[in-house]
C-alpha cells in the first residue's frame, strides 16, 4: 500500500538520495484544492445554472457583504496555489498522494459545512434556496459536507497507517 | 446627457485630440519591437511569447479607446466599466508580462542602464513600487472615483475624464508589476507579502462591486438603476477573470523560479 507514498522512479536507483513526501505539504496542498473546487460548484452550479442562490439579496448585511469578498479571495488564491503547489510536489517527487486525496476531501467537506453553517446561516450570506421549506435543502447540505469530510477523516486514518508501516519497513 | 459633447464626437481639433493616444499606442509598440528584434548579437535573443503578450495588451487598450467605445461609455455605465476593465485590469496584465523594464535596461547603453537601475534601486521607488502602496493606489482609486462625486465630475470634465483613465492605467501597471512583475527588481517582497496583498485587494474589489450593486452607486448619476446594476456585476465578474489571471501568473512565476532553483542545488546539495 505504500507504494502509493514513494516516487517509483527513483525507487531503484537512487537509495540513497531518496526523498520522504512531503506529507504536510501534500495535505495542505489537497484541503486547497478541495476548497476551491467545492467554491467552484457552488459558485458554478447553484450561482449560475441552477440560480438558486442570489448575486445579493436584500437579506445580506454589510459585514455580510465584506466577509463574501473575502471568501470569494480565498477561494480564487485556493485553487490556482492548490494547483501550482501539487505540480511543485510532483516535480520533487515529494508527492504523498494519499495525503493529498485526504487533504482534498477535508477541504470539499470543510468547505461544505463551513458554508452550510456560518455563511448561510451564522451570517445570513445567502440561502440555499429561496421560495421553499430551507430545512431540507439544508439538511441534505450539511450532510453531505459532513460525508465528505468523513470521507477525508478516513482517508487520512488509512494515510497514516501506511506511513508507519512504511517507517516500520524501513527501519528493518 | 449631454452636458458635454465628448471631444471625439466634434471633428477637426476634436478628432486630432482623439487620435493622440492612439499615437502614443503605436510608438510604444514600435520602440518595443524594434528593441526586441534588435538585440546585441550574442544576447540570448527576446522571448516571442514576450512581444505578443505586449501586442495584446497594446490591443486591449487600443480597444478600449475606441471612438464607438469610448461615445458608448460616456452616457453608459457598463461601457464605463468595460473600459475600466480593459484599461485598469487586462492591458496592464498583457503589458506587465512583456517585461518591458527588462528590454530597456538589456537595449540602453551602459550609462542609460545605469540611471535607470539607480531609479529602480531608490527609495521612492521602492516605496511606490510596493504590494501595498500599488493596492491603495488601484483599488483605492475605485473607492474614490464611484463612491464620491468624483465619478459625476469626469462626465462633464473632459480633463479629469482623461485623467481617471491615465490612473487606472498607472496604478494597474504599478500593481500588477508588484505583484507579478517578471523585471528582476531590488529588494521585492516575498511570495508572503505578495499573495496577502492580492487577496485583500481581489476581497477589495468583489466588496466594493456588490457594494455599488445593493446600494446603487454611484450615486446621483443619470444612469437607470438596471444599468448601475448591470454595471456592478460586470465589475464583480469581469474583475474576477482579471483577478484569476493575475493570480495565475504570479503562481507560474513562483514555479518557474522554483524550477531554476531545482535545478541549481540538488548538485550542491549532494556533494
Amino acid at each position: 500500500m505504500f507504494a502509493f507514498l514513494q516516487p517509483h522512479e527513483e525507487k531503484k536507483y537512487m537509495k540513497h538520495d531518496k526523498q520522504p513526501p512531503d506529507i504536510s505539504r501534500s495535505r495542505g496542498t489537497g484541503v486547497l484544492i478541495g476548497i476551491g473546487v467545492m467554491a467552484a460548484v457552488d459558485e458554478i452550479i447553484f450561482h449560475q445554472l441552477l440560480a438558486w442562490h442570489h448575486f445579493y439579496d436584500q437579506a445580506t448585511l454589510e459585514i455580510g457583504l465584506l466577509t463574501d469578498g473575502l471568501l470569494h479571495a480565498a477561494e480564487l488564491i485556493a485553487l490556482v496555489a492548490g494547483f501550482f503547489l501539487f505540480a511543485d510536489l510532483r516535480r520533487r517527487h515529494a508527492l504523498a498522494p494519499l495525503w493529498a486525496w485526504a487533504g482534498f476531501f477535508l477541504g470539499l467537506g470543510g468547505f461544505q459545512l463551513f458554508d452550510g453553517i456560518v455563511d448561510h446561516k451564522v451570517l445570513r450570506l445567502h440561502q440555499v434556496r429561496y421560495g421553499v421549506s430551507l430545512l431540507p435543502y439544508d439538511l441534505a447540505w450539511n450532510l453531505a459536507g459532513l460525508l465528505l469530510l468523513l470521507i477525508g477523516v478516513g482517508l487520512a486514518f488509512r494515510a497514516h497507517r501506511a506511513a508507519a508501516h512504511y517507517r516500520a519497513a524501513a527501519d528493518q | 446627457m449631454e452636458t458635454m459633447e465628448h471631444p471625439i464626437a466634434t471633428g477637426g481639433e476634436g478628432a486630432f485630440a482623439a487620435a493622440v493616444p492612439f499615437l502614443f499606442l503605436a510608438a510604444a509598440l514600435m520602440a518595443y519591437v524594434v528593441a526586441a528584434v534588435r538585440q546585441r548579437p550574442g544576447m540570448r535573443p527576446w522571448s516571442r511569447w514576450r512581444i505578443l503578450s505586449f501586442l495584446l495588451g497594446i490591443a486591449l487598450l487600443a480597444g478600449a479607446m475606441l471612438p464607438a467605445l469610448m461615445r458608448y461609455a460616456h452616457h453608459d455605465l457598463r461601457g464605463h466599466m468595460l473600459q475600466h476593465l480593459l484599461i485598469g485590469m487586462l492591458a496592464p496584465l498583457g503589458l506587465v508580462l512583456a517585461a518591458p523594464l527588462t528590454l530597456l535596461l538589456r537595449t540602453l547603453p551602459v550609462g542609460g542602464a545605469r540611471y535607470v537601475t539607480a531609479v529602480l534601486r531608490s527609495r521612492l521607488f521602492h516605496w511606490l513600487s510596493h504590494p501595498l502602496t500599488a493596492f491603495v493606489l488601484n483599488i483605492g482609486g475605485m473607492y474614490l472615483l464611484y463612491l464620491t462625486p468624483l465619478y459625476m465630475l469626469t462626465l462633464t470634465n473632459p480633463v479629469l475624464h482623461y485623467l481617471v483613465h491615465v490612473h487606472f492605467l498607472a496604478a494597474g501597471y504599478l500593481f500588477v508589476w508588484s505583484i507579478a512583475g517578471p523585471d528582476s527588481a531590488p529588494r521585492r517582497p516575498g511570495m508572503r507579502v505578495r499573495v496577502s496583498v492580492l487577496f485583500i485587494s481581489i476581497a477589495a474589489h468583489a466588496f466594493l462591486s456588490k457594494f455599488m450593486y445593493a446600494y446603487n452607486w454611484p450615486r446621483n448619476t443619470p444612469h437607470p438603476l438596471q444599468q448601475l446594476q448591470e454595471a456592478a456585476q460586470l465589475m464583480y465578474y469581469g474583475g474576477d477573470v482579471a483577478e484569476l489571471l493575475l493570480v495565475v501568473a504570479l503562481f507560474a512565476r513562483w514555479y518557474q523560479i522554483g524550477s531554476r532553483r531545482a535545478y541549481a542545488l540538488p548538485a550542491q546539495a549532494r556533494r
